[in-house]
């Protein structure tokens, strides 16, 4: 069993980092939330995995599953959702600023070009000076 | 406490305090900042003046408070003979030299910044030698680096000023930096920063094996400060600053800062081979480089500038030498300089005020027009040349002398007398042609000026130095003799040697030498012509600065080339590096430990419906990602990773946590589904497989280390807190779902921290949104046109009813989580949920009309319920967040019970329903904006 | 345990909410609140340090649950500084934000600020690991909301970028607690420490490994190579204010690693003592070296400040991974300049900026600004100071924190890399002083905006802590090195948060 759960932590730990580190908003947007997934499910098998015994105190019950990992996965998820929500938002953001939605903005490359050509000339100057 | 208790920081830190007035006087009265200036110096002379007699009696003055005990920095002051020396000469050519710039100085010229740096300056020159703790010395040290900055960048408005004055704060400053260094390991070798301490350790420093870094910092601290060859370069481009500051700087002060502290180490580090070989060969090669480019300088004051690092050089070359009739002629040679080549510079500065002109080439017959400033530039220059009857004469035979008997030791016995004649020749020449050029050797060439005799007063400072060299140069033991026998004292740490400046010793070899150098000095000059032919063309732009800036602008260039790589302001890699990072460090770490990856706790049987949900979880996500170009479909494909993940937790008893991720992952998908609606629908193919492989390494990597991560962890026992919760869970806390009570008990601090989070969350998107116009496609990804009846009637009337539905099922899940899975936070999703498909089915303008609270209301009155409770815990003396619970009879509904937990959890409520639906409201009303811009277009 | 002691964190939770409740009733009433709410928290944090000002632990049991089962918030001497020194310096951003009018660019400029110090407050006294994650994520996420605050195209891409490092940085976050709850079973600091000491050698390496990895995690805020990359452009291109606010905010990283991983893998941690030290005193002289060639390579005036900001983290990373009490004291001393002058560095670049109009911060020739003797002036002591020149603050810093290592096995390395780091960073401000005070040149046209006084008056306080913390360098020390006293005898501070007793008799 444990070997399954790891199993599938660490391909959506994978792919989540696959598409984390792709160059447009969504799919990074995407690859956030499966690291969230994976983390979460990660952080819930802390309490080591249990079969159908509750969480909820009941006299018929002879054990309990840890339910702290829980608690804190609840909290876990509240937060990566805010996260999202936000990070989504910020993402349109990002698209009417920089024009579009790769995640260092449009004209990012002749950006930096003019930057550069700006900048040596800049240099040129800098250079006289001292 | 007497004055004499403390004059010594007091003389320090006078002129500081007075370069403020200084420049505030200079407002009511161009020349007040002058007098400030003068009277400062004169007053600080003053207050030394009571302890001299003690000097002169042999004794060392050491004032000190202790200030960082833990660093051994103290405020530590001493003077001594040495002290005494350079404090006279800092201030007396101070004085002339303010007398003299208050006449050189244009009506255009802030006379208030010139003599507030002045006086700055002037204390930290003095704050060195009158130190007594080596850390304060350095501080006055950098100190004299940024002032010497604000003196030779005077002329802000002048590159060549601006340039001059960076490139000596960078290499006086790289000098101090290294001081700093060499002053840490004294201070670790003899376990203090006291230089009585330290001169009285000596052996103890020579035998040490940090000997060699501790000179050789030490030793790039004075080297860089006194222009040693190969710093030498920065001096000349100083003469970018007005000429006083170029007489103060070069004759008496900066540049002798260095050589002070030669003198001043003198007991504790010299007499080792290797402080031989480093001062003497930065000294020798000083001292010829110097000699050798004066002649060929036009300029007068870079022939002065030039001439000035051939001294220092002579000085070094003596230190060197490391004898004690060595230290004598160096001191000695220290004095006289100052005095002819500040009487010099000064003399260049009348020159250059008068005719407007500092080009030898030009400048010539002035004798006529200046006959006056002409005798003393005679006298002085003659003084330079080492002329019989003149101070600079005297010290010279000293240095013959000891450069013979110094060769008896070291080296082949004739190089060192040798080299330095050929030195003293040149010197020779150079002060010839001073002379000669500028006063004599035909007429002027078209100057800027008619030349004519300065003001009287202006002259004054150099008559009165011309007269010293002078009296010097007769009778030295009657002026000098005194003072330059306390200071070697102070300066060997030993009563002084004997010696008798006489100008007679008979005819010697020194002597001889004299001559020679004077013979042929004159036959140099001669033949200068060819000479500077001759140089211009093999030995031209051979240049200290070129080597400089090429340095200067290479590590630029590296740190653009260095700092590019890294910061690029592109995303992808700064997170490669963060993963990358992160998977580097622990892999590295685990691995310095001996123990096995794994554990020995007994794991459980996968059973059929497990491995299927793994299968479709993994198939999923892979899908998620490598479908994601089309987003639409990896968007469908996350969503069934999240309710598997939400089945996973019913299946592994968690019901809570299935819950919440359900409600979660609707709002979630509606979110995404709704910002799709304005992002492409397609990510673009990347061309870089570079890339792309790198990434799959990365996530590979990322993905295995995880698991191992997790199976480590899972096939080890453990023992956690967790049955204190289970027990307290009820009696304690009042409710039966553990989890619950956790959260809202337990741990509350965390949910109270987690609706902030979600609070600012709703905030944080309302600012985004606010003014964000973004326009929705025309039509949609088959390219048809969306559909223009927004509101289909069927849903308007399901979701109406299902409305009050929803809520109900939202209170019931919420009064139920304390004990049964459930609670606010997914009560709160629901209600939401229940919202939102109003906005959907009927239209934010028809919802708003009938839902008229603003989202802002509801977090605040959530988070002001939640953090309320907590508070009234503590008005009842209880800590923060305490909860309490009692049983109430209710009719009909019976025994029930009423947990403040209630309240918080209320709270928690209230915040998760106004910050998700203000989130999918704005989301909405933008796309509704959007909308009506696109019906405009068709329209 | 005084009530009081809560009151850090509480203070600025209900500031923010009254804020917000105060949302209708205009942008002046929320400014005049702040101002209100964030001058009481001053006086809380003056209170606060009093109060720590002794070898007792104020420890506050919410919920009153026995720690290690409930969440505790601990004040001590570091915690009480950090307060103070957060609270002194919002004030100033905020004097600043509110008299160039930088809140009204956007909405909910207040009640983020009053969340912002929540969160920052959260985390310098909780004294629970899943407790300090939370707050992180508070923190956080007010801090894109004013990152982002203003919004434009460069400020949008630098919040997105720092937002997507930061959310990996909290995944990681969690995986390292996680970790460490599944092999220690706790949450709680100190009962962390005491279970580390009797972990198993068969069980050490794990718990190494979620050591190193709650490193990256705090090295992330920290800004420590090679996580510092969101650095640069997040302080360059964000609002002067929040740049000066956010001085504190890569201190937060330093301040968790002094205390989580000081306390859990202390001296007493057995093998496990100071497991990630080296690897902090490594990074911090990487961090360093690159960050002085940022501040030489830098091409505007605000990306110069930001690679100085990273410069004086990094020294502050290298007096840590030195470890020793003097190192500390030194660091802590260290803390202080860096954060104060920083924010005024901020501060200032952006009234240079502002006063060369088109030319903005970019190292070109340009018209002069108003006022220049006093802006040249306070810009130059700050350069001074930051470049750690003698005679202001930063200099001693760095002769403590040089003097501490005197015995350090690498001290060769940190001594050439402190002194050369430094000098490329004289050479680079001189470089960028003296062309944007010296070679300036009067132009048609271009009139000169002229200084705003009372936005300086900002500037010019925050400037005086150089000057003043050398007056009062023993006194200061004095503090500095009971500080690191009381964080090397962690025993205390365990002892003092698992000794607490609930309040009354517990049997609700």
């Amino acid at each position: 069993m444990e070997w399954l759960v790891a199993s599938v932590i660490s391909v959506m730990t994978g792919c989540g980092v696959y598409l984390t580190l792709r160059a447009r908003t969504f799919p990074v947007v995407l690859g956030l939330t499966l690291l969230a997934y994976a983390v979460n499910v990660f952080l819930f098998s802390m309490g080591r995995l249990q079969i159908g015994i509750p969480a909820v105190i009941d006299p018929a019950a002879a054990a309990y599953t840890d339910p702290l990992p829980q608690a804190l996965v609840l909290t876990a998820i509240v937060i990566a959702f805010g996260m999202t929500a936000f990070l989504i938002v910020l993402a349109l953001k990002a698209r009417s600023e920089l024009g579009n939605d790769h995640v260092d903005g449009l004209h990012r490359s002749d950006d930096e070009l003019k930057a550069t050509k700006h900048n040596s000339a800049k240099a040129e100057i800098e250079r006289s000076e001292s | 406490m007497s004055l004499l208790s403390f004059n010594l920081p007091l003389a320090a830190l006078l002129p500081f305090a007075a370069a403020p007035i200084a420049a505030w006087a200079t407002r009511y009265n161009r020349l007040a900042s002058a007098w400030v200036a003068g009277l400062t110096t004169l007053l600080t002379l003053a207050i030394l003046f009571p302890s001299m007699h003690a000097i002169f009696a042999g004794e060392t003055i050491i004032q000190q408070w202790s200030w960082l005990p833990d660093i051994g920095f103290n405020i530590a002051f001493r003077l001594d003979g040495l002290a005494l020396l350079f404090a006279l000469l800092i201030l007396l050519i101070g004085l002339l030299i303010i007398f003299y710039a208050r006449y050189y100085l244009s009506a255009k010229d802030s006379m208030g910044r010139f003599y507030a740096y002045m006086l700055m300056f002037m204390g930290s020159m003095l704050g060195i030698v009158l130190s007594e703790n080596l850390l304060q010395l350095v501080v006055f040290w950098e100190l004299t680096s940024i002032t010497s900055f604000l003196l030779i960048s005077y002329w802000q408005h002048r590159q060549d000023a601006r340039q001059g004055a960076r490139m000596a704060l960078a290499i006086t400053g790289a000098g101090g930096l290294a001081l700093l260094g060499g002053v840490l390991l004294l201070g670790h070798i003899v376990g203090s920063y006291e230089l009585t301490q330290i001169l009285a350790s000596g052996d103890l420093i020579r035998g040490h094996d940090l000997y060699l870094p501790t000179l050789l910092l030490i030793l790039l601290g004075v080297f860089t400060k006194s222009a040693q060859f190969p710093f030498h370069f920065w001096l000349p481009h100083a003469m970018a600053a007005p000429t006083p500051v170029s007489a103060y700087l070069h004759s008496a002060t900066m540049v002798k800062a260095g050589i002070f502290l030669l003198a001043r180490f003198f007991p504790a580090l010299s007499g080792t081979p290797e402080w031989s070989w480093l001062v003497g060969t930065a000294g020798m090669l000083t001292l010829l480089i110097g000699a050798y480019v004066a002649l060929f300088k036009h300029d007068l004051k870079g022939l002065l500038a030039y001439s000035t690092l051939s001294h220092l050089g002579l000085i070094t070359l003596l230190f060197g030498f490391g004898s004690q009739m060595a230290l004598v002629a160096a001191i000695f040679h220290i004095i006289n300089h100052a005095t002819f080549k500040g009487s010099l510079f000064m003399v260049a500065g009348i020159i250059d005020h008068e005719s407007g002109s500092r080009d030898m080439r030009k400048l010539n017959g002035l004798f006529k027009m200046m006959p006056h400033t002409a005798m003393l530039a005679m006298i002085a220059a003659a003084a330079m040349a080492g002329v019989p009857l003149l101070n600079g004469f005297l010290s010279k035979e000293m240095f013959f002398e000891q450069a013979i008997s110094a060769s008896d030791t070291t080296l082949a016995a004739w190089t060192i007398p040798a080299l330095v004649t050929l030195a003293a020749i040149f010197s020779v020449a150079y002060s010839l042609r001073f002379i000669h050029d500028v006063f004599f050797n035909g007429e002027p060439i078209d100057l800027p000026k008619t030349p004519h005799e300065p003001p009287r007063f202006m002259k004054i400072p150099v008559d009165i130095l011309v007269v010293l060299c002078l009296i010097v140069g007769v009778a030295p033991m009657l002026l000098i003799g005194p003072i330059l026998s306390v200071a070697v004292a102070a300066s060997l740490q030993a009563p002084a040697p004997e010696f008798s400046l006489a100008i007679w010793h008979g005819f010697n070899l020194p002597l001889m030498m004299s001559f020679i150098a004077l013979v042929l000095g004159v036959a140099v000059y001669t033949v200068r012509h060819r000479l500077f032919a001759w140089h211009d063309r093999c030995l031209h732009g051979i240049e200290g600065k070129a080597v400089f800036d090429w340095l200067q602008w290479k590590t630029i260039r590296f740190a653009k080339k260095v700092t590019d790589y890294f910061d690029q302001t592109t995303l992808q890699p700064s997170v490669s590096w963060v993963i990358g990072g992160a998977l580097v460090v622990s892999i590295i770490t685990f691995f310095q430990f001996n123990s096995p990856l794994f554990g020995d706790r007994a794991l459980m049987e996968a059973d059929v419906i497990t491995i299927l949900m793994a299968l479709t979880l993994i198939v999923a996500s892979l899908l998620t990602a490598v479908l994601h170009h089309q987003r639409l479909t990896s968007l469908i494909s996350i969503g069934v990773v999240g309710l598997v993940v939400a089945l996973g937790f019913v299946k592994f008893s968690a019901p809570d946590l299935a819950l919440t991720q359900l409600s979660v992952e609707v709002v979630t998908i509606v979110l995404l589904l709704l910002a799709l609606f304005f992002l492409p629908q397609h990510t673009p193919q990347e061309r870089s497989y570079i890339r792309l492989s790198r990434d799959g390494i990365i996530s590979v990597s990322a993905a295995v280390a995880v698991f191992l991560l997790t199976m480590a962890v899972l096939s080890r026992e453990y023992t956690s807190i967790a049955n204190f919760f289970i027990e307290n869970a009820k009696p304690g806390g009042g409710g039966t779902n553990v989890v619950n009570v956790i959260l809202v008990d337990f741990r509350g601090f965390d949910t109270l921290g987690e609706i902030v989070v979600l609070a600012l969350a709703g905030l944080g998107v309302f600012a985004m949104l606010e003014g964000l116009k973004l326009a929705a496609p025309a039509k949609d990804v088959e390219g048809l046109e969306w559909s223009h009846d927004p509101h289909p009637p069927i849903m308007q009337t399901l979701t109406r009813l299902l409305f009050p539905l929803m809520l109900m099922v939202a209170v019931y899940i919420f009064l139920r989580g304390h004990n049964l899975p459930g609670g606010g936070f997914i009560a709160g999703l629901i209600a939401s949920v229940a919202l939102i498909s109003q906005y959907l089915a009927n239209g934010i303008d028809w919802t708003n009309e009938r839902l008229r609270t603003d989202m802002h209301r509801v977090m605040w009155l959530g988070l002001l319920i939640a953090t309320g409770t907590g508070v009234i815990s503590m008005l009842l003396g209880y800590p923060f967040l305490t909860s309490a619970f009692t049983y109430l009879n209710w009719p009909v509904v019976g025994k029930f019970e009423v947990a403040s937990a209630i309240a918080f959890d209320l709270g928690v409520f209230l915040v998760v329903v106004g910050a998700t639906v203000m989130i999918l409201v704005e989301l909405g009303k933008l796309s509704h904006a959007a909308h009506f811009i696109n019906v405009e277009d068709i329209k | 345990m005084s009530p009081f002691t809560i009151l850090p964190v509480l203070l600025p939770l209900i500031g923010g909410i009254l804020i917000l409740m105060a949302r209708p009733a205009g942008i002046d009433t929320q400014r005049i609140l702040n101002l209100i709410l964030t001058t009481l928290l001053v006086g809380v944090g003056l209170v606060s340090f009093q109060l720590a000002n002794s070898d007792i632990y104020q420890v506050v049991l919410l919920g009153n649950w026995q720690a290690p089962f409930g969440i505790v918030i601990v004040l001590d001497r570091l915690s009480a500084l950090m307060l103070l020194l957060t609270s002194l310096l919002a004030l100033g951003a905020l004097w600043y934000a509110i008299r160039t009018d930088t809140d009204k660019q956007g909405q909910h400029f207040h009640v983020l600020f009053q969340l912002q110090l929540f969160g920052l407050n959260g985390a310098f006294m909780t004294g629970d690991v899943f407790n300090l994650f939370v707050f992180f994520e508070v923190l956080l996420i007010a801090s894109y909301g004013l990152l982002l605050h203003g919004g434009g195209r460069l400020r949008t891409r630098a919040g997105l970028h720092y937002v997507v490092i930061n959310l990996v940085g909290s995944t990681l976050f969690l995986f390292a607690v996680g970790t460490l709850y599944g092999i220690l079973g706790t949450l709680n600091i100190a009962d962390m420490a005491v279970a580390v000491r009797n972990v198993s050698e068969a069980d050490q390496g794990i718990v190494a490994t979620a050591a190193v990895l709650l490193l990256v995690v705090f090295g992330i805020k920290a800004a420590m190579f090679p996580l510092y990359l969101w650095l640069p452009g997040a302080y360059a291109y964000t609002s002067a204010p929040v740049a000066a606010l956010f001085a504190i905010m890569t201190k937060v990283g330093l301040y968790a690693i002094i205390r989580v991983h000081g306390t859990i893998f202390g001296e007493e941690a057995g093998d496990l003592a100071f497991v990630h030290i080296e690897w902090v005193l490594l990074l911090g002289l990487i961090t360093l070296a690159l960050a002085a060639l940022g501040v030489l390579a830098a091409r505007a005036l605000r990306r110069q400040v930001a690679y100085l900001i990273l410069a004086s983290v990094a020294t502050l990373m290298i007096a840590i991974g030195i470890n020793n009490e003097a190192a500390l004291a030194a660091s802590l001393y260290y803390l202080i300049h860096s954060t104060m002058i920083g924010a005024a560095m901020f501060l200032i670049a952006d009234v240079i900026m502002k006063g060369r109009g088109i030319y903005s911060d970019s190292f070109t020739k340009a018209i002069p600004i108003d006022r220049p003797i006093v802006v040249g002036s306070v810009f130059m002591l700050l350069g001074i100071a930051l470049t750690g020149m003698p005679p202001l603050s930063g200099f001693f810093g760095k002769v403590m924190i040089l003097h501490s290592a005197l015995n350090h096995p690498w001290f060769a390395a940190i001594l050439s890399v402190v002194l050369i780091a430094g000098l490329l960073m004289i050479i680079a401000v001189v470089r960028s002083g003296s062309l944007l005070f010296y070679s300036v040149q009067k132009e048609e046209g271009q009139k000169t905006s002229p200084l705003n006084k009372s936005a300086f008056v900002a500037v010019f306080l925050l400037m005086l802590v150089s000057p003043l913390m050398v007056m009062f360098a023993k006194p200061l020390t004095d503090i500095t090195s009971q500080i690191a006293g009381q964080l090397f005898n962690g025993q205390a501070y365990i002892d003092a948060v698992l000794s607490t007793v609930p309040y009354g008799d517990n049997s609700k």
